[in-house]
Parts: structure tokens; sequence; C-alpha cells
């Protein structure tokens, strides 16, 4: 007897937006944010063939591989995946573009591209799967592992962390999440909200290594992030295509409208918290920070400033598939142009 | 100046012997930022409009105002447009360096020169005109602060006067250079003017070299090789352009996006059919690059040097995951930042084999504005049909220099987008695998994000040619032996060289890029002065094409020439041939961050074939070159 196959709003069913098999570590919270962004994907009714997914090198770089199979992929080379995608979305603005990197792809060898990615607003979810470490190499420090964080081997870390969330505000992204590979449902929701956003989403997910720096003393174990998750709200995420309605008391909730029409409903948790503004979302990553905390959820949200793209006044045809007669100017033209040489 | 000053000087100079008649070499010796960029420009055009051969080259340092620069223009009837090694007419507008370009002129040489100078004194056997320019830009500029652009223009009136140049034919070089400007036009006529008048009412001719009207320029026109080769780009459909500036190549991509503002923005929408981007360094523009091309955009950056230093990596991937990137080097002097504002042929070795691993790159070599307009649009061909790296080599004095030139013709070929998959092809083949060798020829077939055909995963790591991460020792092999057999394939697609066989020549010359101006010139003087018959193999890629051995073996010895310090082209030709052939070869090395010259290559061969070559002393109005030693 056959169950009925479960599929999404674009007729697919779950398998479709499955990668290969993972060859990370087991328990590695890389491989559970891989299984949100095929839910979330599949969740989204995104096309398959319509993303590409983009990373750099090390760990969290191999994980585009396991998910996601039938969509385009491009490895590129360490911290530099930025421009590569850059160029992708310039090639072809309809293509969904999802980057994973690490905190060092990010914060060491691609702080450079990662700064410039943030100010350009370009359409793309950049994930840092961040965890303190690098862990392809055996569990060196990486630049966003904390103050007095111990390290396996003893050795603890005496330099200030990046936090990448505040650089990204600071540099003009326009949706900046923070977010635990452990928090299920925060994650897929924060997700689900980056691919109904037009412009560059910063996810910033604390994603334990298990094998380097999952002991006591470090500041990016499972148990100590679990213990210091401080969620700035609570995130519900309404599709575009889904007709719910939300009821809330007004001054507890904020909404949002997203991009594409889906919406944001953030039910805020403790005081006041406005993520639309940059000043309040600074504030309080360093408030956070400062005890010894994490702030997790939608820390930045601005819906509507242009993207790249737009900015560049570029055709909505991907550029890449525009045929002879649109990129060859004609025989006038070139005369034109060699007559104000004569 | 008084009339008894001048009957001094006739006593004084050289008897002028006889005329010399459109085959003379003019330097301008200013300060940059003094704007005499347009007097140079538009003493160059006049010459054109005479219908005389003309070329022009800057000398100018890396900064933005005060330091000294030297203009060079060459008025040839055999059409050279290498620089002359030598000055016959100097302007010396520049204190600090004008007793310096005095001393260094050869006998018989003229100067012009502001009149509180007193070049007069240095020496009496060049002729010297006194011109007092500040008394004379002060009626013709009645705005002080605009004096220094304005007077430039008045040698540009002296240098009609005493060199016989058409009044009319400044005018209209002046105005096409000005455009639009009104006021700056009327203010610089007037300065021309002046120059003119005073030269009429003043001097007396007494040097040999005249402008005589001749037929050789219709419908020629002027232009820059970066100015050429951003129209080719435009041309070959270029949709993607990542840069970053650096000196020589930024007038490339501004050049561009000038064009592409006014030729390529999509009448129905009034969108542009481009991108270009401004990066934040070299390595994220190839790398943006390297992304738009996967994406399956025509894209290109434009560097120099230091900007390939950088690129090393990306290069690499590109090479390995099989992209096409298109990639215009202007060389400049290294190595490191080096001299930024003068040429080489420096990178040559580096770029052919740039990044780490076994990689080998195509690069195609332009000698003249026409090749960089036309391998511009062949470097995207090349880089699509082979899904790889093309490096177009320019250098400084191509890509920043005046060079006079046929107008271009429109492209008489569609784009040669390479292969990738169609439905049909898929149908076929029954079984796709994006690094699958299915013609023999090394090219796989690619697809491309949003085209509706099987993805893959493209990487730098190793891989099978089914595109999946391995690292099994069988698949790293037939990877890397089906890149080989590509680059073989390339052989015979990139542009092949051009070869004048000269019967009975057992000297055969080689030489690439812009040397072949002065190699073209040197010919000339061997065969005239010494009766020493040369062939000519003039390069236009790498890899190498079939041609060459077949050159190689058809003479006796082998003169290779540079501009660069390590023979470097000539190190790559041994990669590939046999010991008896390495053996052939010698090299003509020029490396001093001037343009190459004709008499410097002349002088060397001759010298290694044995002749007594008279040493002349350094000749060169130059005091910034003089630590190069030429």
């Amino acid at each position: 007897m056959a169950t009925p196959t479960k599929t999404n709003r674009i007729g697919l069913e779950p398998i479709a937006y499955k990668g290969g098999k993972t060859t990370l570590c087991a328990g590695c919270g890389h491989n559970a944010i891989s299984e949100r962004i095929i839910d979330a994907f599949y969740e989204m009714g995104v096309e398959p063939s319509r993303v590409v997914k983009l990373s750099g090198i090390g760990c969290s770089s191999k994980s585009p591989a396991y998910f996601l199979g039938t969509s385009h992929g491009f490895n590129a080379v360490h911290g530099r995946m930025p421009s590569v995608g850059t160029g992708a979305l310039l090639a072809n603005g309809k293509l969904i573009a999802i980057g994973i990197s690490g905190d060092g792809d990010t914060g060491a060898i691609g702080i450079g591209q990662f700064v410039h990615l943030m100010r350009r607003n370009l359409p793309i979810i950049y994930i840092i799967e961040d965890n303190g470490c690098y862990g392809l190499t055996k569990g060196q420090f990486s630049p966003t592992a904390d103050l007095g964080s111990k390290l396996k081997t003893g050795v603890v870390n005496d330099l200030p962390p990046i936090d990448t969330c505040a650089l990204a505000i600071e540099l003009g992204a326009t949706l900046v999440a923070r977010s635990f590979s452990g928090d299920k449902k925060q994650l897929l929701a924060l997700l689900k909200t980056a691919l109904a956003h037009r412009g560059t989403v910063m996810l910033d997910v604390i994603s334990p290594c298990v094998t380097f720096n999952d002991h006591e003393g470090s500041t990016k174990s499972y148990a100590y992030v679990k213990d210091h998750d401080d969620p700035l709200e609570e995130v519900s995420f309404v599709p575009f295509f889904e007709d719910i309605s939300v009821d809330y008391a007004p001054g507890e909730t904020q909404e949002v409208t997203m991009h594409d029409g889906s919406k944001l409903y953030l039910k805020k948790l403790e005081e006041e918290y406005d993520p639309t503004d940059k000043i309040t979302a600074l504030k309080r990553l360093h408030e956070t920070q400062r005890r010894g905390e994490f702030a997790t959820g939608i820390i930045y949200i601005e819906p509507d400033r242009d993207d790249f793209l737009t900015q560049l006044n570029v055709i909505d045809e991907p550029l890449a598939f525009l045929p002879l007669a649109k990129i060859r100017p004609g025989p006038e033209a070139l005369e034109e142009i060699m007559e104000g040489l004569r | 100046m008084s009339s008894t000053d001048l009957a001094v000087q006739e006593k004084r100079a050289q008897p002028a012997a006889k005329r010399v008649v459109n085959d003379f070499s003019i330097q301008v010796a200013t300060v940059n930022g003094s704007g005499s960029q347009t007097a140079n420009l538009v003493l160059l055009r006049s010459i054109l409009l005479m219908g005389v051969p003309v070329s022009g080259k800057n000398m100018f340092p890396s900064n933005i105002a005060g330091l000294p620069t030297w203009y060079t223009i060459r008025a040839s009837k055999r059409s050279y447009l290498a620089r002359k090694k030598e000055v016959d007419f100097l302007v010396a507008m520049n204190a600090e360096t004008a007793k310096e370009d005095v001393l260094t002129l050869e006998p018989g040489a003229a100067v012009v020169y502001d009149e509180p100078l007193k070049l007069n004194t240095l020496r009496s056997d060049c002729v010297f005109y006194p011109v007092p320019f500040d008394k004379l830009v002060a009626p013709v500029c009645p705005d002080a602060k605009l004096r220094r652009l304005v007077r430039n223009m008045i040698y540009d009136g002296v240098l009609a006067r005493l060199l016989g140049i058409d009044m009319a034919h400044m005018d209209k070089a002046l105005n096409k250079q000005l455009g639009k400007k009104g006021k700056a036009v009327i203010l610089n006529q007037g300065a021309l003017k002046a120059g003119w008048d005073y030269a009429q009412a003043n001097f007396t001719k007494q040097d040999p070299f005249v402008i005589e009207p001749m037929n050789e320029t219709a419908g020629k026109i002027l232009i820059e090789g970066n100015q050429a080769a951003a129209i080719g780009c435009m041309m070959a459909g270029v949709t993607v352009v990542a840069w970053y500036p650096i000196t020589p190549s930024s007038s490339l991509c501004e050049a561009l996006i000038g064009y592409m503002k006014k030729h390529r923005i999509d009448k129905e929408t009034g969108k542009a059919t481009f991108a270009i981007v401004q990066a934040e360094d070299e390595i994220a523009s190839l790398g943006m690059v390297i992304g738009a091309s996967w994406a399956g955009a025509r894209s290109m950056t434009a560097t120099a040097g230091p900007g390939i230093s950088l690129m090393s990596e990306f290069a690499g991937l590109a090479y390995y995951a099989e992209t096409p990137a298109v990639i215009f080097d202007v060389q400049r002097v290294g190595p490191s930042t080096g001299l930024p504002t003068r040429t080489a042929q420096g990178d040559m070795l580096v770029t052919a084999v740039l990044s780490h691993g076994d990689t080998k790159h195509i690069m195609i070599i332009p000698s003249s504005v026409e090749e960089c307009y036309t391998m511009s649009q062949e470097a995207f061909d090349l880089a699509e049909q082979f899904q790889t790296p093309v490096f177009v080599m320019l250098d400084l004095d191509l890509g920043m220099n005046n060079w006079m030139s046929s107008p271009f013709k429109y492209p008489d070929k569609p784009i040669n987008r390479g292969k990738v998959l169609t439905g049909a092809k898929l149908k076929e083949l029954g079984q796709w695998g994006r690094y699958k060798d299915v013609d023999g020829d090394g090219i796989p077939y690619r697809t491309v994000p949003g085209d509706g055909m099987p993805a893959y995963f493209a990487r730098g790591s190793g891989h099978n040619a089914r595109g999946q991460y391995s690292e099994r020792p069988d698949d790293y092999v037939e990877n890397m032996d089906r890149l080989g057999r590509k680059f073989e394939t390339a052989r015979k697609f990139v542009p092949r060289p051009e070869i004048d066989a000269v019967a009975g020549a057992k000297i055969g010359l080689i030489g690439y890029g812009t040397s072949h101006w002065a190699i073209t010139e040197s010919r000339d003087q061997l065969r005239e002065e010494t009766d020493v018959k040369t062939s000519y193999y003039r390069l236009r890629a790498y890899p190498f094409t079939d041609e060459l051995v077949q050159f190689i073996d058809a003479h006796e010895r082998i003169y290779v020439i540079e501009q660069n310090r390590d023979a470097q082209m000539r190190q790559l030709m041994k990669l590939d041939l046999a010991p008896e052939r390495q053996a052939k070869l010698r090299s003509v090395l020029h490396y001093n961050g001037l343009p190459i010259d004709a008499r410097s290559i002349t002088d060397d061969v001759l010298s290694q074939e044995g002749f007594e070559v008279a040493k002349k002393e350094n000749v060169r109005a130059m005091s910034a070159g003089k630590a190069g030693g030429e």
C-alpha cells in the first residue's frame, strides 16, 4: 500500500533537496545546519535549478556538497567565496545564492572580501558556520574565538573576538541574524526569512566543533552555548504563499513585511527591542557580549534597500543569456567611435 | 629678446646643412600636472593632419603634479612608429631638467626653451630659440589662475611656425582635443596664435627640421592601446567586468565604462546590458570574473604586474575548475612596485605558468592598437572555447601611448561560446560528465547555472571526470593529462605568428608585442647600413605554434628580442625545444623602462655578429632615466 508522497508547493519531494552523504564528524553542528537548509528550501518551494551554492575552504565549506545535490555549486578558494558569488549573481541576477563560510574563512583570510560583500548588499545568503576554531587543521583558534576561551591543549585565547554580526551591521548588510545549530525552530525560521529577503543576509550560526572545541573552558561548546543563548525575540515566519493570519497583541510583537510579501513576526522577549534600528542592534550585541552571552534571532533587518544589481541598473534578463544582438553594438556605433579618433 | 641676441646665435649655430623632412623626433620636457598633455596631443594630431605618419610617447612619473615629464613625438615618412633614441628637437619647459636635457642632445639639435632658463649658454653646437612664455601668456589669458594651463599651448604655435605646420590643422586638432569646452578653446587658440606670431616676428629658421604635407594618413585614427582593447571587449559582447585601479591598466576599464554607457544600454528598458564593478582588490576582481564566467557571462578584468601576482591563486582555480576568464595584463616595470609608469615585457614567464601546481595558460600578445582591438575579441572566444583563463599581454607603451592606425573593422563573425551542453547534445551523449573528454581534444562540455541542463560542483580540489571530489591517483592523473591535451589543442587555435622569411638570411629575429616596431626599423638599418639580411618571426601567442621550430631550423642564429632582463620568452621556448635548437637562441634585451628603439637592437645584433659598433655616449634627454643605462 503506497503512502501518499509529501510534496511542496512546486511538487517536489524532500529528497529533491538532499545532497551527498556528509563526511564531517558525527555530531558536527554543520550537519544540523545542512538539514535546516534542506528543510527551509523545501518548505519555501525553492526551485533547486535556480540555486547556486558557494563556499570557501574549511569544514564549513565542504557542507554545500551535503544539501541540494541537484543545484550548481562552486567550492572556491580560501576566504574568497564572496567575489565568486558576486560574479555569479552579476552574470545572472535570477539565481538564488547561498554561500557557506566558516569563522576562519570569513574572519581571517577572507575578512577583506567579507567586508566588501556586506557593503554591496548583494542578494546572497551568507552563512558562517561558526565554531571558533580551524577544524580541518586540527583545532587552532580562529578570529571569532572569545577572549579567555581555552583550547583542548590548554592554550588560552588572549585576543578579542571579531563579532561578525556587529561588523555586518556596521558595513551595510540588510539582514543580520545569529543562531545556534542546536536550535532547530529558530534556525529554520531565520533561513526561511533569509529566502524571503532581497539583499545581503548575514547569518552567523554558532556550530560547535565536537572534535576540537567542545570541552570545558571553550565558549563555543554545546554546553556553553546552550547556557548562554539569549534570544532577542521569538521568530515566526509566514511565507507569502500561505494564507495565515496571525493574531498578536500590539506592542508585544513586531510585524515585518519581507521583499517577497512574506511576513515576519517577532514576539518580543524581555525588554523592548527594535531590529530595524541599527544603533539599538549594535548596542544589544555589545551588551550581551559583555555578559558573556550570545544574542540570537533577527538582530538587524532593513527590508527595502536596493540590492547591488538594482544599484547597477542591470537589465532584468540574465546577462549570461543575452543574445548577441543585445551585447554587440552595430556597425554605426563603431563608425561613430572611429570618426571621433580621426 | 633683442635682435642682437639672435644675431649672436646665428653666428654660433651650425649652418643648417640639408633639410630634414618628416623624419625627426620632438621631445617636450615639462612638469606633470601642468596641462602639457593637451598641447602635446594637439601637436601630435596636427602632424597627422599634415598627412605625416606620427607616434607619441609619454614618459611620465608616478605622481600627480610637480615631477618631470617628457613627451616624445616622432614624425616618420617611413612610418616608423617606435621610439627614436635620439632627440632632434627639444622643447625645454622644465627648469629642473632643462640643463641635462640640453647637454644630452646630439650636436645639431634644436631647442625651444623658456627664455629665463638661458639654455643657449650651455653649448654652441645646437640651435636655440628662446621664448618668453610668461610675457606671452599674460595678454592672452587674463585669468592668472589659468595661465599655467594655457602657457604650454604657446610652444605649439612656435613649433607650427618653425616646423611649417599648417595653423588650420593646429586649430582643428585643438578643437578635437577640447571638444565642447568653448572657453578653453578660445583661450588656447589665443596662446597658439601668440606663439606663432612671436616666432614669426623674432626667429629666423636655423635648424633643418621641417614638416611637409604627405598623403600617408588619410582616414587614419590616433588611439591608445587600452582604448582599442576596450572597444574590442565591447564588440566581443563582454557583460561582466571587475577591476581594481592600477597603472597602466586603469584607462582600459575607464574607457570601457565610457563606451558601454554610450553603446550598451538596452533601448527598450534603458537598463545596462553589462555590469562593471570596481572591486576591493585584484584578487576579488578575478574572483568575480571567475564567478561570472562560471555562471555563463563573458567576463574580464584588467591589471598590471602586481595584480597578476595577487591573482595567482585564482588563476590556478580557473585553470583547474575550467572556467573561462579574460585577463588583460598591461605590463609595467617590476619587480615589486618597480617603475609603475614605465614600460616592460616583464610578466611573460610568471603569467605563462601563473599559480602553484602544474598550470599553463594561454597568452595572446598584440603588437598594435588594431590587434588590441581584434585580439580582445579573440581572447573571449578562446577563453570560452578552452574554458580557461586567457591573458592578453599588452605593455604600457602600447596601452597608454598614442598610436596611428587604420580604422578598426566591424567583426565579421559571431562569437564562439565553446562547448556548452545543449539538450540535443545531452541526448546524443547519453551520460554527461563535466570533465569528460568526449571529443578527444581535451575540452569537456560545460553547463551553466540556470540553463536547465544538469548541475555540477565546480571545485579547486581533486575531481574525477564527473566532477566529483576525488583523491584517487588514477583520477588525478587522468584529469591532469586531459588538461595537458587541452593545452596541446590550443596550439592549433591561438593567433599564429606573422613571418617574413627572407631568402638567404642566416639570421632570424623573433620578437613580440611593442618590440615589433623597433624590430621592423632595425631590420631596415641592418640591411641598409651593413647589408645584414634578417628574417622575422612575430610571435603572437603562447603556447607556441608549429611554425616556431620550422623558423629556428631555417636559420643559423636566432635573436629573441625582448623588453626584460631575464630573456623570459626565450626561457619559455627552451621548455619546448630540443637542445640543438635551444643552442641557436641568442637574446637582445632592453629593460630600462623606456620603449625599445631600433638603434639599440641594431647595435646589439651587430655586436653579437662580430661587427665593430661605435660606442656612443648615452644619448638621451632624460635625467630620470640615467640610472637605467641604455
